[in-house]
């Protein structure tokens, strides 16, 4: 499973991958991370792919991906064209409006208004996200996810990352049942 | 610092026997500066440079930890200095940097050959020449590391694989470097360094750390043996260390032939003499293979991925990836040749490891060079296979 998270700089976007890839290892699963380097990732389109799978991983770099989480209108137009047919897009819907050309799985969450309205804050817009695609895919468990936000995220501030992952969790509940 | 009745060592060791057993989802930079410290790395001076300054990152965090030190200096050519100097100290110290600032240390990786300085160059390798593509990576310093510096001299390089030979191998340039005295690169390159992969710490007694040989006064520190014992400053033993030719004593004698011919070839022999022992070469060889794939660095893993498709496709093919690239394993290269008619090395350059290769092996080598700051994907190595094999 090749999943690419995509935005701009200051979105989080690194590391989404990371907890991924990280989640994904204390699973017991083969997982590595790769992402945009240099002033890109600090401003520009900006990306961090994650390669999940249960045996030995040999591609560092690939151009197909299975699933594409796009934070912003510029990386859903850049790496649409590398989603799998069969794949799945997730994006911003405050942000994005997903190419008409796309006719496969989509889902859309506000996950920046969804952070600052019921949050307080924009910054856990990516928790949201990362909650969402879990809560709909199950790409990692439940319990290595928290496990890896509450290590990644700045000291006093795990209650409210997990919050926001929690929050983006319901909603694709909710996506689900509709 | 802490207030403590331990000394630095024991420090060290209560502070990465913490780490020891776990494991870990890092960069491959991460993982070389962590192998460092397990290795007993104390000292680390260095510029930061793309795509080597997560390590520089990680040793400014961790050595103040272990009441070691990290220096940022003004230039690469300062650092690499530093480092030869903290060596004869007594530290096991290391710089990292990448092609640009390797360039600039070569004079002083030329002075450490000569004075016999146990060290650590990592130079994870990206897209040149000069500037070039700053943040991409690449393979094109294979040929610097060997003969970048000027004048006879043997070297050691080795190349990692995945984020956890980072950390494996970081281990053995620091041992190579004392049990031979002398600089060791780590030839690391821009994709192992920035991948994030599982890592796993070894407990800190499962690590060994190759001693270093210490002289005693009168002793010389630069000839009698082969690798001679250093005689450490601050020891209080008389020592003069120099990069001008120099008698058994480290005295300089730059006019009498035999004392430089005598000097220089055992620097070469110490090396030259164990290349059997240094060489660490992974061989997967088929029967009846008549094609096989060499690659070394983070491209060996899409090659190795391309073997494994292929040979589920029916196809028989033979993968060779050298972990030592200096001295070249030229003899294990061409015992796993043996039989085939083509082997085909991709790289991340236009021809370096490919003639090294030639020299050794009977069949043909086909070069499979892609620059530009991407990758081999598995799929593009997999198509030269089936290109060769028509």
């Amino acid at each position: 499973m090749k999943v690419r998270f995509a935005g701009f700089g200051g979105q989080g976007i690194v590391l989404c991958g990371v907890v991924f890839g990280q989640a994904a290892m204390l699973d017991g699963k083969r997982s590595i991370q790769t992402q945009s380097y240099g002033s890109a990732s600090r401003g520009g389109l900006t990306r961090s792919d994650v390669c999940i799978q249960a045996d030995e991983i040999y591609d560092l770099l690939y151009e197909e991906i299975d699933v594409l989480v796009a934070m912003s209108q510029q990386s859903c137009d850049a790496f649409l064209p590398g989603l799998l047919p069969a794949g799945h897009l997730f994006y911003e819907s405050d942000m994005v409006t997903p190419n008409a050309e796309w006719s496969g799985h989509s889902l859309g969450i506000n996950a920046t208004d969804l952070a600052f309205k019921q949050l307080g804050r924009k910054v856990v817009a990516n928790m949201i996200m990362m909650g969402f695609v879990n809560g709909a895919l199950g790409l990692v468990s439940h319990d290595a996810l928290v496990a890896t936000v509450k290590q990644k995220v700045p000291p006093g501030t795990g209650a409210l990352n997990i919050e926001a992952l929690g929050l983006g969790i319901d909603h694709a509940r909710a996506a689900r049942a509709t | 610092m802490l207030e403590t009745t331990l000394a630095p060592a024991e420090i060290a060791d209560l502070y990465l026997r913490s780490l020891g057993g776990t494991e870990h989802f890092i960069q491959g930079d991460e993982a070389a500066a962590m192998g460092a410290l397990f290795a007993g790395c104390t000292f680390f001076g260095g510029y930061p440079i793309t795509p080597a300054s997560e390590i520089a990152e990680v040793m400014s965090r961790e050595l103040p930890l272990i009441d070691g030190h990290y220096v940022q200096f003004e230039d690469e050519l300062a650092s690499i200095s530093a480092v030869i100097g903290a060596a004869w100290a007594g530290a096991r110290s290391m710089t990292a940097t990448s092609g640009p600032g390797f360039s600039l240390m070569q004079e002083n990786i030329g002075y450490a050959v000569m004075t016999e300085t146990p060290c650590v160059i990592v130079n994870v390798q990206r897209s040149g020449p000069s500037t070039g593509q700053a943040t991409l990576p690449a393979q094109g310093d294979v040929m610097q590391a060997r003969w970048g510096t000027h004048g006879d001299h043997e070297i050691i390089a080795l190349s990692p694989s995945t984020v956890q030979e980072c950390f494996d191998l970081a281990i053995r340039c620091f041992n190579l470097a004392e049990e031979f005295r002398t600089p060791v690169i780590f030839l690391m390159d821009g994709e192992i360094g920035h991948v994030r992969d599982k890592t796993v710490f070894p407990s800190i007694g499962e690590v060994t750390r190759f001693p270093r040989r210490k002289g005693t006064e009168g002793q010389d520190a630069f000839g009698g043996e082969t690798i001679p014992p250093m005689l450490e400053f601050g020891d209080g033993c008389f020592v003069h260390v120099t990069g001008s030719t120099h008698q058994d004593n480290g005295m300089r004698d730059v006019q009498t032939s035999t004392v430089h011919d005598r000097l220089v070839r055992r620097l070469v022999r110490k090396i030259d003499e164990a290349r059997d022992r240094i060489a660490m070469v992974e061989v997967d060889v088929m029967d009846g293979a008549k094609t096989g794939v060499l690659a070394y660095g983070a491209t060996a893993r899409p090659a190795l991925g391309a073997v494994l498709q292929a040979r589920a496709a029916g196809a028989k093919v033979s993968f060779i990836r050298p972990i030592t690239i200096w001295p070249f394993p030229g003899s294990q290269i061409a015992a796993a040749c043996d039989g085939l008619d083509r082997l085909i090395v991709p790289e991340m350059n236009l021809g370096q490891v490919n003639r090294e290769v030639e020299r050794y092996v009977d069949c043909e080598v086909i070069h499979f060079g892609k620059i530009g700051g991407e990758i081999h994907s598995s799929a593009e190595i997999r198509a030269e296979i089936e290109r060769a094999n028509r």
